[in-house]
């Protein structure tokens, strides 16, 4: 019998929303544990700031240039490579429980291969007209069981909602408007942009049916079966409706602004001004280059209540998952696996959350999307110390970490290296630098980023594109600057550091995907 | 509005892929993701593989240009247009482009999008001699060169 895996994922949740990593709004007792433990990362990084490129990474173990997801509504092809296909293979039992998001959700065709299993209410994917024989059940997953923000759709947990409270359907913020775009309707109690106040109970709330589903799964193993459960919740994305009832756990009156929130218009623009253009076009409203936020919300005219009450909405969502995890963890325990499971919770990118007057996402490449919370407390019979991690790390270092837990040699397609246990195992198997890659192409409109975290420094490279010429760029010290306010691209001083992470970022550069992938859908 | 282009090069005759594409009652034998289709006189109903029925005006079949363009007259849209035209390279190749204008722009994408497998799975057809569209337009007298009769 060897080493089981729980990993937890949640969408878009920022470092700084857990109590181990200095948070002190939400209460995550249940992760605060887990992190004193075992091991927890300070600077982990994600190859991209959007869904389904970084969860594409998370399963193949490479960047998003090789796996060739480069933008959430190309679909990661049904015959990837999966870490879950190997775990499979070498005799784990193998689930994902909650949001897959390596296929695009807005699929009226019926084409991708996830929506089709759910909307058939299938949790299994063999003999499936996809199954090849070759990759196990779908991406390696025996078990499969989705759900997303809401409660529209044909994905599990909306067919779940709707045979047994289908009054509640409607209980969700809706995440389109009526012209498919990203909702910008303002509500809640400052109308801020995908507020909402949802009368549903906790308990038909997703992220409560993930825990329950990821249950029922875990009962029904055997005792001494191996297994690797993702366990995804879709929170605390946007929209922010959880259930009403829970909202008073925090007074949104009572939070503080973030601390990378520049209280006055005239600070916020003259930092915005420093960085490449389309970070002030995107806040004054005249250019939104991507799908992933609001179409019709303006960032300049969020209020400080607006964000108050976002931050507080936000703060209750990673509450639930605390506790939601808490309840699985006890149902590990109570079948006497406590020993014997590891357990790696992180996410799949940050939010903006204020930082600058910003909300969602985009192609800004600072900590607020780039920073994010990951903790590996490794199984208790694996004797390790706990530790934290200060080099920086990547989501592609998560698959052969899974190989490395199983007994497993990763597999030689994957680009990242086992997760470093402590900082000197870290500098003595060369987790030096961490990359991360922005592509979109949207109706005329093309972004082009690369970075490279690398020695406290971010440096980010922009490629010609809709509004770039391909000399702009972004560089920040992120121990002297921990909010990236100030952009060192331009400044004489600091051209040899450029320079040398200039190099380093283009001779690192991954394989690319051929051939390139077409974007599909809008997500 | 939004526009989006989508094309891909054939190594058959333009005249032989027009046979296809010019017959509006079988695009669910190339379209992937589309279930079902049916016409009557300038109107076509497709229905998608999700089940959602799509209807149709058919304002284009030019032979001679080798165009094909639709509306979708759902109110899921203010307004559609599908254009596909069928260009011979003089080579015994053609060009197929598949062109999506459409309000709300999302739209463009969700429907456009689709049209990249559709141009592949045409392509696919042709160039291997085999395929349902194929044998639909044997089945009428009026088969492809390479097709199955």
């Amino acid at each position: 019998m060897g080493r089981k895996i729980l990993f937890v994922t949640t969408d878009q949740q920022r470092y700084d929303t857990l109590g181990c990593n200095g948070g002190n709004i939400a209460r995550t007792p249940v992760v605060d544990a887990l992190a004193a433990d075992g091991v927890r990362y300070e600077r982990a990084v994600p190859q991209s700031v959007v869904c389904m490129p970084s969860r594409s990474t998370m399963l193949t173990g490479q960047y998003p240039s090789t796996h060739g997801v480069w933008m959430n509504g190309v679909p990661l092809p049904v015959d990837a490579p999966s870490v879950a296909a190997l775990l499979y293979r070498a005799g784990y039992r193998t689930a994902l429980v909650g949001k897959p998001h390596f296929e695009p959700f807005l699929d009226p065709f019926g084409k991708f291969t996830e929506n089709v299993l759910a909307g058939q209410g299938r949790e299994t994917a063999e003999n499936q007209p996809w199954f090849d024989g070759t990759t196990g059940p779908h991406r390696g997953f025996e078990h499969l069981e989705f759900s997303t923000h809401g409660g529209a759709g044909q994905l599990h947990y909306a067919r779940w909602l709707m045979a047994n409270h289908p009054e509640a359907i409607g209980m969700f913020y809706p995440v389109l408007d009526s012209t498919f775009e990203v909702n910008a309707t303002g509500g809640g109690e400052t109308g801020a942009p995908q507020v909402h106040i949802n009368p549903m109970p906790k308990e038909w709330y997703h992220t409560d049916w993930v825990a329950d589903r990821t249950i029922s799964w875990l009962d029904s193993l055997q005792a001494d079966d191996d297994w690797f459960c993702w366990m995804s919740f879709p929170d605390p994305h946007h929209p922010w409706d959880p259930p009403a009832a829970e909202t008073a756990r925090i007074n949104w009156r009572d939070v503080d602004l973030p601390a990378n929130y520049p209280t006055t218009a005239a600070e916020r623009e003259a930092i915005l001004d420093a960085k490449p253009r389309h970070w002030r076009m995107w806040y004054d409203g005249e250019l939104v280059s991507n799908y992933e936020a609001p179409k019709h919300w303006v960032p300049a005219t969020l209020t400080t209540d607006q964000l108050r009450e976002v931050t507080a909405l936000n703060a209750v969502e990673c509450e639930l998952i605390d506790e939601a995890l808490g309840r699985v963890m006890a149902a590990i325990a109570a079948r006497g696996w406590g020993d014997d499971v590891d357990v790696i919770f992180t996410t799949d990118h940050g939010e903006l959350g204020g930082d600058f007057g910003l909300m969602f996402k985009g192609p800004y490449h600072v900590d607020g999307l780039m920073r994010l919370p990951l903790i590996w407390r490794p199984a208790k019979s694996a004797g390790l110390t706990p530790s934290v991690v200060s080099r920086p790390v990547g989501l592609v270092d998560l698959a052969p970490t899974f190989c490395t837990i199983a007994g497993l040699e990763p597999a030689p397609w994957m680009q990242g290296k086992p997760l470093p246990v402590h900082d000197t195992d870290a500098d003595a198997r060369g987790h030096d630098k961490v990359l991360t890659e922005w592509d979109s192409e949207l109706f005329g409109v093309a972004v082009h980023l690369r970075t490279i975290t690398r020695g406290g420094w971010v440096c980010t490279a922009y490629k010609p594109g809709y509004v770039h010429d391909g000399s702009e760029g972004e560089l920040y010290n992120l121990t002297e600057d921990p909010f990236q306010r100030n952009n060192l691209w331009d400044n004489p001083a600091h051209a040899a550091t450029r320079s040398d992470l200039l190099a380093d970022l283009w001779d690192s550069q991954p394989p690319v995907h051929t051939p390139h992938m077409p974007l599909i859908a809008p997500v | 509005m939004a526009t989006l282009r989508r094309e891909i090069r054939i190594h058959r005759p333009a005249s032989e892929v027009w046979k296809v594409v010019g017959r509006p009652e079988i695009l669910h034998l190339w379209f992937p993701g589309v279930a079902s289709c049916t016409v009557t006189g300038n109107v076509r109903v497709i229905v998608l593989g999700s089940g959602v029925p799509m209807p149709e005006e058919i304002v284009t079949n030019d032979s001679l240009q080798r165009r094909f363009q639709y509306h979708i007259t759902s109110p899921l849209f203010k307004q559609h247009l599908a254009t596909i035209d069928v260009i011979d390279l003089d080579d015994g190749t053609c060009v197929v482009v598949y062109s999506t204008d459409a309000d709300p722009a999302v739209m463009a994408l969700v429907i456009g999008g689709a049209t990249t497998g559709a141009l592949e799975e045409l392509r696919r057809q042709f160039e291997s001699g085999v395929g349902p569209a194929l044998d639909a337009v044997a089945a009428a007298g009026s088969p492809v060169m390479g097709g199955r009769v």
